[in-house]
């Protein structure tokens, strides 16, 4: 980190993302601080995110598709196990909680789980290494001032790809649910309970109260999914960023923060894969409930 | 940690992701993981189809072999009693061809003893006739004195 940065400003400048956007007088291109890239709005793209989720995504297409085409009933190569141990617990996984036959189920969990994992697993490469080598790439090749150059690496630290995923979840949920319980049972599914009477006017008093319970838990669905990664693993990149401040405040407290970093990634490796494993799971219930009357 | 059009990105990439893992992925890496599980189930079921085959032919072998001994002691005893029968016929014929080959020679003996005896009853005749004639001294006619001199032969 540059020492001419406050501690502020070095947390602030490894919270911002690398942003390309429509300025306010009407202009494209990069935001050049975080304010500039607030005041873009809605008009603005994160590259450090896109670029990171879709390098990590073909990769892990990549890997599983060269393993897919080698695939045969014989003796399996050290790819092949692999892969095929991480397919085999994705589909007991969705076997043990998912009831309804349905072929899109098996290869999404796969894609959360493998996706999810290796964008959650770019926490553990320590904080300055890809934001200073985008900085020297930004300075020698592009002329850039490297404190104007934002990195991102984690994608999942920005609330942009959880929610994005959470909403494609949450588009299947209510796409499933219409499809197979009909616009009457989906409806019916969310004024007619819990709260029901057999007298006719007493239940029109319950279906608005019905209605917003159980919107309520319905639109909790999502933005539960999305936060409860989001907030892991921003939480996580917080610490590994206040730990790497330790690293400028004297021998004693660099080494002392070296052993902080080793421990806390080693907790962290937990973390990564249990948040993608749960935002996995509860796809997969969420689903279930979807194809289910209750 | 601003909310924009990255959403909209995420969500499109996602999509395509998934479409890509349910297509390419996920379908040839179950059928090859389906086709070991039967490939195996096959092979097991195999090896115990060979075992049992296996147990079958041990336990015919071994019945085959026990009847392969008793046949051979049946043989042996066979064996064992005709040998008998043969060396006591040997014993009997070796007995009955001795006994036929003493009587012969017995019977030869006697009928030596017996010329023997002939020979010297004659010659005793004859010294007698001889002794006979000196006592007398002179010629006796044995045509005419010869049924005296049978007498005497028979005699001694």
């Amino acid at each position: 980190m540059s020492s001419e940065m406050t501690s502020a400003d070095y947390i602030k400048h490894h919270l911002t993302n690398w942003t390309y956007g429509k300025h306010p007088d009407g202009s494209w291109g990069f935001a050049h601080s975080t304010d500039e890239a607030k005041e873009m709005g809605f008009m603005a793209i994160h590259v450090d995110t896109m670029f990171w989720s879709i390098f990590l995504g073909v990769f892990f297409l990549w890997l599983f598709r060269k393993a897919a085409k080698q695939a045969e009933a014989g003796v399996p190569g050290k790819l092949q196990n692999f892969v095929e141990s991480i397919v085999e617990f994705i589909d007991t996984s969705v076997r043990g909680s998912f009831s309804a036959r349905n072929a899109l189920v098996a290869p999404l969990s796969l894609t959360i789980f493998t996706w999810i994992f290796l964008m959650n697993f770019m926490d553990l490469v320590p904080v300055d290494w890809l934001p200073s080598l985008a900085a020297w790439i930004g300075q020698s090749f592009f002329g850039a001032d490297p404190h104007h150059v934002y990195f991102k690496v984690v994608p999942t630290t920005d609330p942009n790809a959880t929610f994005g995923m959470a909403f494609a979840v949450f588009f299947l949920v209510l796409y499933y649910s219409i499809k197979i319980k009909g616009i009457g049972g989906f409806t019916g599914e969310l004024t007619l309970q819990p709260f029901q009477s057999k007298n006719k006017l007493v239940m029109l008093l319950f279906i608005p109260i019905n209605f917003l319970l159980e919107f309520v838990s319905l639109i909790a669905k999502p933005i539960s999914l999305a936060l409860r990664l989001f907030g892991n693993m921003y939480a996580g990149e917080m610490i590994f960023i206040l730990i790497a401040l330790m690293f400028s405040a004297g021998l004693g407290m660099g080494i002392f923060g070296g052993f902080l970093q080793l421990g806390w990634a080693i907790f962290h490796i937990l973390i990564v894969t249990l948040q993608a494993f749960i935002f996995m799971t509860l796809t997969i219930v969420y689903l279930e409930m979807a194809h289910h009357e209750h | 940690m601003n909310i924009n059009l990255t959403l909209i990105g995420q969500s499109i990439t996602f999509i395509i992701f998934v479409w890509f893992c349910m297509k390419f992925v996920w379908p040839p890496i179950m059928g090859a993981l389906h086709e070991r599980q039967k490939k195996i189930a096959d092979g097991l079921a195999a090896a115990e189809r060979g075992q049992h085959e296996q147990e079958l032919a041990e336990k015919a072998a071994a019945e085959k072999l026990h009847e392969a001994k008793e046949q051979a002691g049946e043989i042996l005893a066979q064996a064992q009693k005709r040998a008998g029968e043969i060396v006591d016929e040997a014993k009997n014929d070796a007995r009955t061809e001795g006994e036929r080959l003493v009587a012969a020679a017995q019977s030869e003996i006697e009928q030596e003893v017996n010329r023997a005896k002939e020979a010297l009853r004659k010659q005793v005749a004859s010294i007698a006739v001889a002794g006979a004639s000196k006592v007398l001294e002179r010629e006796v006619n044995e045509s005419a004195h010869g049924d005296i001199l049978d007498k005497l032969v028979a005699e001694i």
